[in-house]
């Protein structure tokens, strides 16, 4: 188990490597190089070569690249353009404020697809059946960016009964766990749970379904088990398709919040790379970018080990 | 997504898996036959052509001018005279504006998946078929693009190269080949496995033959499928991508960049800040039912 951990551990370092490159090559896919966004167009050329000297850019790519990784791996992003805060300082806050919508969101989507996809997968009404599925449907169709505008139309605009944008009443100084914050994020949480939801409904019950068709099932019933005792034997058979799944979901969450943290203004990795984007601020985008997959490797990572523990049919080590 | 075995079903014909080659036209011909019996697919089809033909007849169709603005006419509610579904925060036109709006909404999430398809799918079939080191280096490449969230990716991409329509038609379609790679890889080596390709290796079959009429008709369909389920999610990316301002850029009608300009008009006419909304979804859905109903009908495991 261990021993399988380790190897799988050992294997994301070429991945991490080649994200680091891709990262690395973000800056360079931008038009013009990365000084013209720092200095004024009027700006002298020799303060252009200075700064260029300065941050390395004269230097050939390679070289540019081991400087830039030797750098980060040591825990300096760089200092944003836009606020000249340290990249980290930023990223990190933000992270956190990510990290909070995406387990809310994460409870709300999983929860209720679990409950929906077993329903419908035992469902003898095809009503049932088919009303989960058209739940699932719209979940992953609904453009949940638009479903965002929605729902402040409906409860912040005509209702007024949430407010529309923030994470909290004084938002400055960041979240915290209580009924005034709690409001804030109902309307960002349904929104982002959308996807999720939609894709997990589906898994859980194809899943069930595929499971309650097989032989073991009909000789847990030959054997005199009542529907209960069999739910848990079909439960433990299909946790690590799901698993899998909701920790794709999960991560695809917290990496796919941009566009729900920009309706709502939700001061997370989202908002921040979008205004990082339009400022044209390098350091931020470059740091958010490698900080969130880097993250999503992590997670990856964490999945499939649970996924060995939880299921006895894989042993691997 | 999987392949399962080559059965062979010789009476209903609801299990063919592998065909052999000469019987391919039968089995197209079942599938159209399944899909013509689907109502869902039919009536999603009608609606997705509709608006397909909608936006492509547009300027035929006696609308008013998309970019006409009018500073007296603006924000008017649906059923205003003249304007049918009323106007946007410049006057313009808003039915005008959603059929138009189509032709560049539509473009921006069809390309990047067939592009996707073209260079994923060749990418996927050779490091399948090839195996190896071959399928190794591809592979592990692709690995690469996978350690990202693909929305992340998607923004991340288009954020580093600017905005504008190509960029963003560069980035969708680098984010979604390697799905379809990894897609096409799996099918592939599973169909690499059957007697049959070792059957026509044994009777002197060339490299290219082997794959053009015994592996491509047994993996061009799972791989068809799977593309087609990613329409809807490239078409609300390329939207979402547009909302945020990274993708067409103003005064082009396009669905996204309609919900991001008149987002601010919430307050003052809400049904028509969620118009283009609406439009989005009901592509995505009719995308969707449609991707069902021909996986069901080409008889493809999910």
């Amino acid at each position: 188990m261990l021993l399988y951990a380790l190897r799988r551990l050992i294997y994301l370092v070429p991945v991490a490597f080649g994200v680091s490159l891709l990262v690395f090559a973000l800056v360079h896919l931008a038009p013009g190089d990365a000084i013209s966004a720092i200095v004024p167009p009027d700006a002298p050329q020799e303060v252009v070569d200075k700064l260029k000297e300065y941050y390395g850019f004269d230097k050939p790519l390679p070289i540019q690249y081991l400087r830039w990784l030797t750098v980060t791996l040591s825990g300096d992003f760089g200092t944003s353009i836009g606020t000249g805060r340290p990249v980290s300082e930023e990223v990190g806050g933000a992270f956190l404020n990510t990290i909070v919508l995406a387990i809310s969101s994460c409870l709300l989507a999983f929860t209720l697809a679990i409950i929906l996809g077993i329903a419908a997968a035992y469902a003898k009404s095809r009503v049932v059946d088919r009303l989960v599925t058209s739940i699932a449907l719209v979940g992953v169709s609904v453009p949940h960016f638009w479903l965002a505008i929605v729902l402040v139309i409906i409860f912040s605009v005509e209702l007024g009964w949430l407010p529309p944008m923030g994470l909290g009443p004084e938002s400055a100084t960041g979240w915290r766990l209580d009924l005034a914050h709690l409001r804030y994020m109902v309307l960002p949480t349904i929104a982002l749970s959308m996807i999720p939801l939609g894709v997990m409904t589906r898994t859980v019950r194809s899943t069930i379904k595929e499971i309650l068709n097989m032989e073991f099932v009909t000789a847990l019933q030959a054997k005199g088990m009542n529907d209960r005792q069999i739910l848990l034997h079909v439960l433990k058979n299909a946790a690590p398709t799901c698993l899998a799944v909701m920790g794709l979901q999960a991560g695809n969450l917290i990496g796919g919040s941009i566009l729900i943290e920009t309706v709502f203004s939700w001061p997370g990795t989202g908002f921040l790379l979008n205004s990082a984007i339009f400022r044209r601020d390098l350091p931020i985008l470059q740091g958010t970018t490698l900080v969130l997959a880097f993250f999503f490797m992590v997670l990856n990572l964490a999945v499939d080990v649970i996924q060995t523990m939880v299921d006895p049919r894989i042993k691997r080590g | 997504m999987a392949i399962q075995s080559p059965s062979i079903d010789v009476g209903g014909g609801a299990a063919v898996r592998a065909i052999p080659a000469s019987a391919s036209r039968g089995y197209w011909e079942s599938v159209r036959r399944r899909l013509r019996r689907d109502p869902v697919t039919v009536v999603c089809g009608v609606v997705l052509l509709l608006i397909v033909l909608s936006a492509l007849t547009a300027p035929w169709l006696g609308l008013a001018d998309p970019y006409k603005t009018s500073m007296i006419y603006r924000l008017k509610p649906i059923g205003t005279p003249r304007f049918l579904l009323g106007s946007d925060e410049l006057g313009r036109d808003m039915l005008s504006r959603l059929i138009y709006g189509g032709r560049l909404s539509l473009f921006m999430g069809v390309t990047p998946v067939v592009c996707a398809l073209l260079i994923g799918g060749l990418l996927g079939i050779t490091a399948g078929f090839l195996g190896g080191r071959v399928n190794m280096l591809i592979m592990r490449i692709m690995d690469v693009f996978y350690a990202f969230p693909s929305v992340l990716l998607a923004i991340s991409l288009s954020g580093a190269m600017g905005a504008g329509a190509e960029n963003t038609l560069l980035a969708l379609t680098l984010v979604f080949i390697p799905p379809i790679c990894r897609v096409s890889e799996s099918v592939t080596t599973q169909v690499r496995g059957f007697d049959f390709v070792d059957a026509a290796k044994a009777s002197g079959a060339g490299t290219l033959t082997i794959v053009r009429v015994h592996v491509l008709g047994n993996v061009l369909g799972p791989i068809l499928v799977y593309a087609t389920s990613l329409i809807s999610v490239a078409i609300i990316l390329a939207a979402g991508l547009s909302f945020l301002g990274l993708g067409v850029k103003p005064p082009e009608p396009e669905w996204g960049l309609m919900l991001n300009t008149l987002r601010q008009a919430i307050y003052v006419n809400p049904v028509l800040a969620a118009l283009p909304g609406v439009m989005i979804f009901i592509t995505s859905i009719c995308f969707n039912l449609m991707s069902d109903g021909l996986r069901a009908a080409m008889d493809v495991k999910a």
